[in-house]
């Protein structure tokens, strides 16, 4: 690389770009590595917009919803074979590009399947019946004595046909989707409920699968962005020269967008680490520490109640006995273990964007808005970053690679730091919970209410960092998903109110991050149910059973204790333990959304009261999400989620000041790490009768209580503020202390 | 422009940078366009990035390229392809021990400079030789099946 031969100030549409050493405008023109072509139809109503049948006999299936290592895309095969009779490996999945797939929404709320897997499963189903139109004109044979096994359509007894990719001839099917296609029985199925591998894990292990962060396009400049120090703050002034001696590099600035940019990714790394730049000041938050204050006194926009059952006043007022306590779950972070990566290239014929975003066509809308460029002529295409588990900051880096080649010219690629990630991807929120419980003169659950202090979620699309400092307008629209969802009980009590204060401001913006808010309030409602359970003198595992009469839900905590050899007596443990270790075992139960999955998880731990390290030392979980797809890709997302949530328990809590966010390490923000997982088994509940549902977070849920559970089940502390580890670095305190300040009354 | 030379999966390679204190990342996933060591923190916090040095595990975003010039560099390409993988990545394989995957790579460098040194280790030794080994997904259950089953194989 030369040294500086020339420095070039150039003005575009309020941009200031300084450069050493290149002019945007001498970049020869690259065309895109865009070997995929687009196609038609997208249509939702059309087959021919989720599948195409190739000459060879080979099926590509095309998706909105998108693998973020989930194992959707051969789940998601899986439903299509079963229906058009052919071979697994003859499937590929096409994810997540707007110029390809069909629009069944983003990814989330574990609705890959249930949602986008459906959608696939009608369109072949409709495929089918298509297919064997064809061959009954091709065979002369009747449609009902034909089937389709192998890729071949066949009379039904006989073992050779005519294969489909050779009676479509490569051509479209030109159906639209029957909503009444026959689907293939549940008893007839072989490739639906079997667990073939996963395509994506080979590459994966070998170092040859393409990730977000590995994408690369002729003539592309290595760009970096430069945060302010304060959220909030706007740039007052550059000094360019402080990174005049790096080869290549030009810096970006657009009213508070500042970022360096240049073909060497080192020399832009470089940059960005030395470039001075001085900010205004700003201090608007509360800091970290004083969240629930903060939480307790906010503006409340507006109450809502979402379970008004009984006559919860008045049972209250009438109980024997009423318990209380405070609740709280933490900001934390999406804390992607790759910082989020992006590549855009913007020409006048139309815009393309590289990027694991979990909502391509969300994200294509709402950028051509920002950025005011034709949507029709963008094409947002996904590439598998680092797992997302939600929104985190993969949305941002889009909209600053797209803002600076907008302003370049040129294809520009932002890598963001680690602490661009910890620091500035939008955050799962926090969470106040008020529990109040009314037992009648036989000690018996009558009365249940829930108050939740939450962020309200605002209409509009989320805000983009990129814009808000390029002072460009945008929705400011805010939302962490459903996060009030799972605040009752789910078993059933004859008196029950759940409500939220949904409060105007938050700290740091907010996403929906896995199973949002749920892990939160099911923490509050698992961990009270075991709090009464004790004051009552019962074992928390009958507690619930005594209540509960759907089969399904009995089912599976019956499973789980059994598997886990549940000791049945009242918390906490009577069998004093030697020494300064103690051991105990809690579980929870939930029923997802109150509508989905049936989750019950048992865990087992030793507490060290001397340094207050919690060790997880066994975990069963057993699930019913109704019809299993790929049960050892299910196993693999139940284990995931419960190994996450411990580690969002144990140790996760996003740190700010007044300023900035201040946890943006991994020694800041630890997560679980490999010596403190636990034996995990999972007992996956098979229902090839009933519909499916989503499975990638409900097993996140009940496990903060659990945990909780166990822990006051060995040493009589009862935690009611996550993370546990964090707030008890000095050890825990006698029995029955109780660090969040709240416990029984009346 | 400085100009170094080592030895990358049994191949001479031979890179010039700007800056001798560049980590050997940036030379691994830029011109030699080897794209399997990841960048998680550019702070040696979370082993995404592992590859070996002379057989040692080594934080390739830690490490200066000026540092490894005439030593011998492996990363995960070197071990093995998706149609022919090493015994160890077939051992992740077998056991479907990734979700993103993202952190897989170092996973297997680490756990391999484990086996060269421990052919048998036991779970907990395997645990905390990767230690400094980061998954958000929470694979390390699989990970550690995918680690065992390679030391019995």
């Amino acid at each position: 690389m030369s040294k500086p031969t020339r420095r070039s100030v150039l003005k575009t549409a309020g941009a200031i770009v300084v450069s050493f050493g290149f002019d945007p405008h001498d970049a020869a023109a690259q065309p895109l590595p865009t070997s995929n072509a687009p196609r038609s139809p997208l249509d939702v109503k059309e087959v021919d917009s989720f599948l195409a049948i190739h000459p060879d006999g080979a099926v590509t299936i095309y998706t909105s919803k998108v693998d973020v290592g989930t194992g959707m895309r051969i789940a998601i095969a899986q439903m299509a074979a079963e229906e058009l009779g052919i071979p697994i490996g003859r499937i590929t999945v096409v994810d997540g590009d707007t110029a390809r797939c069909p629009n069944n929404g983003g990814t989330g709320g574990s609705t890959g399947l249930t949602r986008g897997g459906t959608a696939v499963r009608q369109a072949a189903a409709t495929a089918r019946q298509a297919l064997l139109r064809l061959g009954s004109e091709q065979l002369k044979v009747p449609v009902a004595e034909l089937t389709i096994a192998d890729g071949e359509v066949r009379r039904a007894a006989s073992t050779r046909g005519i294969g489909i990719g050779r009676l479509v001839g490569g051509r479209q099917l030109r159906v639209q989707v029957d909503a009444n296609a026959p689907l293939a029985q549940p008893s007839d199925y072989s490739v639906v409920g079997t667990s073939p591998r996963r395509p994506d894990v080979p590459a994966k292990c070998t170092g040859r699968y393409t990730y977000i962060q590995d994408v690369t396009v002729p003539g592309m400049l290595h760009a970096r962005v430069i945060r302010p120090p304060a959220i909030g703050a706007t740039l007052t002034s550059v000094d360019e020269s402080s990174v005049s001696t790096l080869p290549g590099v030009s810096v970006v600035r657009i009213e508070s967008f500042l970022a360096v940019v240049s073909e060497n990714e080192w020399a832009t790394v470089r940059a960005a680490n030395q470039l001075k730049a001085t900010w205004t000041e700003r201090h608007e938050l509360p800091g970290h520490d004083k969240l629930e204050p903060y939480l307790r006194q906010g503006v409340v926009e507006r109450d809502q109640t979402f379970v008004d059952r009984g006559d919860v006043t008045n049972a209250l007022a009438a109980a024997a006995k009423t318990m209380n306590a405070t609740y709280f779950w933490p900001c934390q972070s999406h804390a992607s273990l790759g910082p989020s990566c992006a590549v855009a290239d913007v020409r006048p014929e139309g815009t393309t964007v590289w990027t694991s975003s979990q909502v391509t066509y969300g994200l294509r809308a709402t950028l051509a808005r920002v950025f005011e460029l034709p949507a029709e002529s963008m094409r947002v295409i996904f590439v598998e970053g680092s797992g997302s588990y939600g929104t985190n900051g993969a949305d941002h880096a889009a909209a600053d690679a797209l803002l600076l080649s907008k302003t370049l010219r040129r294809p520009v690629r932002v890598q963001w730091s680690r602490q661009d990630e910890l620091g500035w991807d939008p955050k799962g929120p926090q969470q106040l919970l008020d529990l109040r419980a009314g037992l009648d003169a036989a000690g018996r659950l009558a009365a249940w209410q829930t108050e939740m202090w939450i962020p309200a979620n605002h209409r509009g699309a989320r805000i983009l960092l990129a814009a808000g400092a390029a002072g460009l307008a945008q929705d400011n629209g805010r939302d962490a998903a459903a996060i009030y969802e799972n605040g009752d009980p789910s078993y059933p009590v004859d008196h029950v109110r759940v409500m939220a204060h949904w409060l105007r401001d938050t700290p740091l913006n907010t996403s929906n991050l896995r199973a949002p808010g749920k892990p939160g309030n099911v923490f509050a409602v698992e961990s009270f149910t075991d709090e009464i359970a004790a004051a009552t003198g019962i074992d928390p595992l009958a507690f619930r059973l005594q209540r509960l009469t759907d089969p399904r839900a009995i089912e599976v905590i019956k499973r789980a204790a059994t598997a886990f050899g549940w000791d049945a007596r009242p918390s906490p443990n009577p069998k004093r333990q030697a020494g300064t270790v103690q051991e105990g075992r809690g579980m929870a139960y939930v029923r997802y959304k109150q509508a989905e999955n049936y989750v019950a998880t048992f865990m087992e731990v030793a507490v060290d009261r001397s340094t207050g390290v919690i060790a997880v030392k066994r975990v069963v979980c057993a699930h019913d999400c109704g019809l299993v797809v790929n049960a050892d890709a299910l196993k693999n997302q139940i284990e995931g989620a419960i190994t996450q949530t411990l580690s969002r328990t144990l140790h996760e809590e996003v740190q700010f000041d007044t300023a900035r966010v201040t946890s943006v390490d991994w020694a800041s923000y630890p997560i679980l790490r490999f010596p403190e997982a636990p034996a995990i088994e999972v007992i996956v509940i098979e229902r090839r009768d009933q519909p499916l549902w989503g499975a990638g977070e409900a097993a996140a849920v009940p496990i903060a209580a659990a945990l909780g559970n166990a822990v006051f089940d060995a040493t009589g502390v009862r935690l009611r503020r996550v993370p546990f580890t964090r707030l008890r670095p000095s050890g825990f305190g006698e029995a029955g202390s109780d660090p969040s300040g709240s416990g029984e009354a009346g | 422009m400085p100009t170094y030379t080592f030895l990358v999966n049994r191949e001479r390679r031979r890179v010039d940078v700007f800056d001798p204190s560049q980590p050997l990342l940036y030379a691994l996933r830029g011109p030699l366009r080897l794209t399997g060591a990841k960048l998680g923190c550019g702070l040696g916090q979370c082993g995404s990035c592992t590859v070996l040095v002379d057989d040692q595990a080594t934080r390739a975003c830690m490490v200066p390229v000026s540092a490894v010039a005439g030593r011998r560099i492996t990363t995960v390409e070197g071990l093995g392809t998706p149609e022919k993988p090493d015994p160890l990545q077939a051992a992740f394989i077998a056991e479907q021990a990734a979700q993103c995957g993202y952190c897989t790579s170092g996973m297997i460098m680490s756990a391999r400079a484990l086996l060269m040194k421990m052919p048998h280790p036991t779970e907990d030794e395997v645990k905390q030789a990767l230690a400094g080994n980061l998954c958000r997904c929470g694979a390390y259950v699989r990970i550690l099946r995918a680690v065992m089953r390679a030391s019995k194989g």
